[in-house]
């Protein structure tokens, strides 16, 4: 029921913007020197020779990093149950999951265990485990975060973010960790000047409010019933709220998982226990080698993805899935455009359900899927959203998203900051 | 009813061009579980066509030689190594 995999301090600099604080980080983020294992058995014993850009940012900024947090096995998951070094527990909900998969990272804040932490969302992973553990995160505009050093799922949809027990921590270590990098290129230099701490004053003042009711419908009463407490209370600070259409995120999960699993099937090719991770021995040829560490190095999430992937991009079958699936995310990134036409944010509850019991959904992976209904399309969007806390449903988290237009952080930081 | 059916020998196929062996029970398993996730990917097939604004821009750097990786922390994490070289399987 650990939070840390492994648990190991590297000091930074002596002075920084973090100077004195501790940082926890995600084990699929390069730690040079220090086991980075994705939460596979795969890669039980791997040891980066060089540091993540963002690792390398935040050591200059002085903050001392504490550890390498549990994690869904390479980040496949959505309540950190998928890891190879079994799962965390909610520190404030027991018997609850921290969500997924940067679970361990958004338990490390909640539990006090590091001041701040890094966690990485490819379909949610930041926004799920921060508003099952009552913690502020981010999930950055695609681009503005480098992915230098992250061990590789799903490139066209993952970013790097930071969690935080209040938005303006966890914006302050936003303006460390952004920016471009000549080692990624899709990083831009849209943001290079933005002030991120600074934004959240808490002025929400005339900011105009969408509320796409397909994110809302869908949520448990006692979800909704905090979701509309917290627009109340924006309301009540100056903001105004309509009712927004996005008729496109009806198919949203769908295309997220032929995406993530497409790309998955190729990033994950890599591991063949050659050049690091687990190796199967050399009895048989190349293809039996391969498949033998395969089978002993990954977990069953993680075959369940690469196998899926590797069909929806088979001969026969790319047109069905693979490029419906980009259809879809080009319309659910147009739907975004237009409702963003019409208000400063989009604001919905992070996710649909309160924390699962332990071992709740393990069985059942559609049912899981489902649950990401609500984060996955502003990562088909490539948008920023913040999820913040929003009050409790039978003494467990709720939290509210707010989704603003690409490289609007400023904007979803300022909101949020009301909710504080 | 979806028009795609994954049978145990479908997953044993898509398990080899994916180069993961799989035991028999996980055969069937993933069978079971991919019959119902595909199902559920069926949907997308009511997605209209959407026109792609690609808006896209080469970002090359200059090919500059700069310091990497040494030599001896390239195979610091390979199972086994021979004159400084990564040792693999046989390839046939």
């Amino acid at each position: 029921m650990s939070i840390f995999i492994t648990e190991e301090t590297v000091e930074g600099a002596d002075d920084g913007p973090l100077a004195g604080k501790t940082v926890a980080i995600k084990d699929n983020i390069s730690t040079a020197g220090v086991r980075t294992t994705c939460g596979s058995a795969m890669l039980d014993d791997y040891v980066p020779p060089y540091d993540a850009t963002v690792v390398e940012r935040l050591k200059d900024a002085g903050a001392d990093i504490v550890g390498k947090t549990n994690m869904d096995e390479f980040g496949m998951g959505t309540t950190t149950e998928t890891s190879a070094f079994g799962p965390t527990e909610n520190p404030v909900a027991e018997g609850h999951v921290p969500g997924g998969s940067s679970g361990g990272s958004a338990a490390a804040v909640a539990a006090g265990e590091a001041d701040l932490a890094l966690g990485s969302d490819t379909g949610g992973s930041v926004r799920c485990p921060a508003a099952f553990c009552g913690v502020v995160g981010i999930k950055p505009t695609y681009g503005l975060v480098s992915r230098y050093g992250l061990v590789a799922y799903a490139n066209s949809l993952e970013q790097i973010g930071p969690f935080g027990s209040t938005v303006e921590e966890a914006a302050a270590l936003l303006d460390v960790i952004a920016g471009p990098d000549e080692r990624d290129a899709t990083t831009r230099e849209a943001g290079a000047d933005a002030n991120y701490a600074d934004a959240a004053d808490g002025d929400v003042d005339g900011l105009s409010i969408g509320v796409p009711t397909e994110l809302v419908d869908g949520a448990d009463e006692g979800v909704k019933e905090q979701f509309y407490a917290a627009l109340d209370e924006l309301e009540a600070q100056g903001a105004t709220t309509h009712e927004v259409s996005l008729e496109s995120v009806e198919y949203a999960v769908q295309a997220y998982y032929v995406i993530a699993m497409s790309e998955a099937s190729s990033n994950l090719a890599r591991f063949d226990g050659v050049r690091y991770g687990h190796s199967g021995g050399y009895d048989g040829n190349w293809n039996e080698t391969f498949g033998k560490a395969r089978e002993e190095g990954f977990g069953a999430e993680v075959k369940r993805r690469v196998l899926l992937g590797t069909y929806a991009l088979s001969a026969g079958y790319h047109d069905k899935y693979y490029k419906q699936a980009q259809d879809a995310r080009a319309w659910v990134k147009q739907d975004f455009d237009e409702a963003l036409s019409s208000a400063d944010v989009l604001a919905s509850p992070t996710m649909p359900v309160p924390p699962m019991e332990l071992g709740e959904s393990l069985s059942d992976p559609l049912k899981m899927y489902l649950a990401d209904a609500n984060t996955v399309p502003v990562n088909l969007a490539d948008l920023p959203a913040i999820s913040v806390p929003a009050g409790e449903t039978d003494g467990l988290p709720v939290g509210v998203q707010l989704v603003g237009p690409a490289f609007g952080e400023e904007t979803i930081i300022r909101a949020a900051s009301a909710l504080d | 009813m979806s028009d795609t059916e994954a049978t145990p020998d479908d997953v044993r196929h898509v398990a080899e061009l994916a180069r993961v062996d799989l035991d028999e029970d996980e055969v069937d398993e993933f069978a079971a579980q991919f019959a119902d996730i595909l199902d559920y990917f069926d949907a997308l097939d009511e997605v209209p066509a959407v026109d792609r604004e690609a808006d896209l821009v080469n970002v090359m750097r200059p090919d500059e030689v700069r310091e990497g990786l040494t030599q001896e922390e390239a195979l610091s994490n390979a199972a086994e190594t021979e004159d400084g070289y990564f040792k693999g399987p046989n390839v046939s």
